[in-house]
């Protein structure tokens, strides 16, 4: 089996997997950090949003084995003693429901604050499209999202 | 989805060679569209060749009078370009309307064509500015790239290096998107340029396809009115849950008025 090396929420990590192992299996079986979801599988739904060198990506629909060498963040590499800004807005704002969605809500509002600091509440639904939930109707989700925006602009 | 080797060459040539050597080898791009077919079982390579090492693929730039964009460069990529937008704004608008911006990040040009899905946006681009495609043997001529339903010009082991786009004088895209997938269900591109009017349709036929008629109308008057009376025939167009043949006609007419009122 080939090794694949990667840098996890700021950690190296090396193992042998085989070839069609998924980022998202790589992720949630040998590392144990299932906190990225799978709702689909097939690049629908956005549950299982990371990202892999600062660009959010479906882990789903990527090989293990593509992100060799590359940094990779998933929703427990965000905290830092205390709730990220965008997880402490979903809270305060009531942008979840059952949660299931919300990882992958968060990590895609973190690639989107990252390149547009103030981005207005039509960019946000748009920048959503990939991510689908089933409980909020979205409208808390932006809410927080754009009260994050202001707090980290702050 | 079945075990397959993997592969990640660092030049195109050493990719050729691994394309070549295996029994039933694939090339990856982004894998936005082969990792779901694998996970389907509608393929089954012996060898996945990844391209996302080979550095010759990748990157946008202005040479004379054309726009070259590598095979691995993804949507977004060429959505934020200034060098894409300052050439042909329709073509990063039309970069930035695929799918959502986790495929946007993955997904690329190269992969796009090569798989030629009826609903994909680019191949409306390439058709409509009159592109080149090049590849690791020749140049393709895009009026002779897309010749049916998931269908090109490619032959088998063949690379796509590159595409090569003339500069229009104007060009615009107005796509009606399947409101999940992002997909077009009807997206048409024109272009003024030097090789006169170009008009360009996706989603409605079975690959990519011209329309003569407005091309001609066009070019005497370009503009939405000269082509209000003009109208494609439903026959041989696709019918589905999302759209009927007729219905998809008619789109062509309103999405082509909205793609010259939006030139520039
Ligand atoms: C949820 C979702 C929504 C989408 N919405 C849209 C949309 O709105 N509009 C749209 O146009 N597309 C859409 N797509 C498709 C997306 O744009 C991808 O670009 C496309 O699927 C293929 O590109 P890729 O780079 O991922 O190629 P891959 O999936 O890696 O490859 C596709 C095919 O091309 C071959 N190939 C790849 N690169 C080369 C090359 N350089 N030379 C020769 N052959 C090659 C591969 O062997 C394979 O057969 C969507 C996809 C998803 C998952
Ligand atoms: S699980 Fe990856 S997009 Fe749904
Ligand atoms: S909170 Fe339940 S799916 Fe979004």
């Amino acid at each position: 089996m080939p090794s694949v090396t990667m840098k996890v929420n700021g950690k190296e990590v090396t193992a042998d997997v085989e070839p069609r192992t998924l980022l998202v299996e790589f992720l949630r079986q040998n590392l144990a950090l299932t906190g990225t979801h799978v709702g689909c599988d097939t690049s629908q739904c956005g549950a299982c949003v990371v990202l892999v060198d600062g660009n959010s990506v479906k882990s789903c629909t990527m090989l293990a084995m593509q992100a060799d060498g590359d940094e990779v963040t998933t929703i427990e590499g965000l905290a830092n003693g205390e709730l990220h800004p965008v997880q402490a807005a979903f809270k305060e704002h009531h942008g979840l429901q059952c949660g299931f969605c919300t990882p992958g809500m968060v990590m895609s509002a973190v690639d989107l604050l990252s390149k547009n600091a103030k981005p207005s509440e039509s960019e946000i639904r748009h920048w959503l499209e990939g991510n689908f939930c089933r409980c909020t109707g979205y409208h808390n989700i932006v809410k927080a999202i754009q009260s994050a925006a202001e707090r980290m602009s702050a | 989805m079945y075990n397959f080797d993997y592969h990640r060459p660092a030049s195109l040539a050493e990719a050729a060679s691994a394309l070549q050597g295996a029994d039933e080898a694939k090339l990856l791009a982004g894998g936005q569209t082969l990792l779901a077919t694998m996970k389907q079982r509608l393929a089954s390579p012996s060898d996945l060749i990844d391209l996302s090492g080979v550095g010759e693929l990748k990157g946008i730039s202005v040479e004379g009078d054309s726009l070259v964009i590598g095979a691995m460069t993804t949507h977004a990529e060429v959505a934020k370009s200034d060098a894409v937008k300052g050439f042909c704004a329709a073509l990063a608008k039309l970069a930035g309307g695929i799918g959502d911006p986790q495929v946007r990040h993955r997904g690329t040009i190269g992969g796009s064509i090569a798989n030629a899905d009826p609903a994909a946006d680019y191949p409306a681009a390439l058709l409509g500015l009159g592109a080149t495609v090049v590849t690791d043997k020749r140049e393709i001529p895009v009026d002779s790239f897309f010749t049916g339903l998931f269908e090109t010009a490619l032959e088998e082991g063949e690379i796509v290096t590159k595409v090569r786009f003339p500069k229009p004088q104007r060009a615009g895209y107005a796509k009606f998107a399947n409101p999940a997938s992002r997909y077009a269900i009807v997206g048409v591109f024109v272009s003024q340029g030097p090789g006169g009017v170009r008009v360009a349709v996706t989603g409605a036929g079975p690959s990519a396809f011209r329309v003569a008629e407005m091309e001609q109308a066009l070019a005497g008057n370009f503009s939405p009115d000269a082509i209000a009376g003009i109208s494609v025939p439903s026959s041989g167009l696709n019918s589905d849950i999302h759209a009927s043949a007729d219905y998809r006609a008619h789109l062509v007419n309103v999405m082509a008025r909205r793609a010259v009122e939006s030139a520039s």
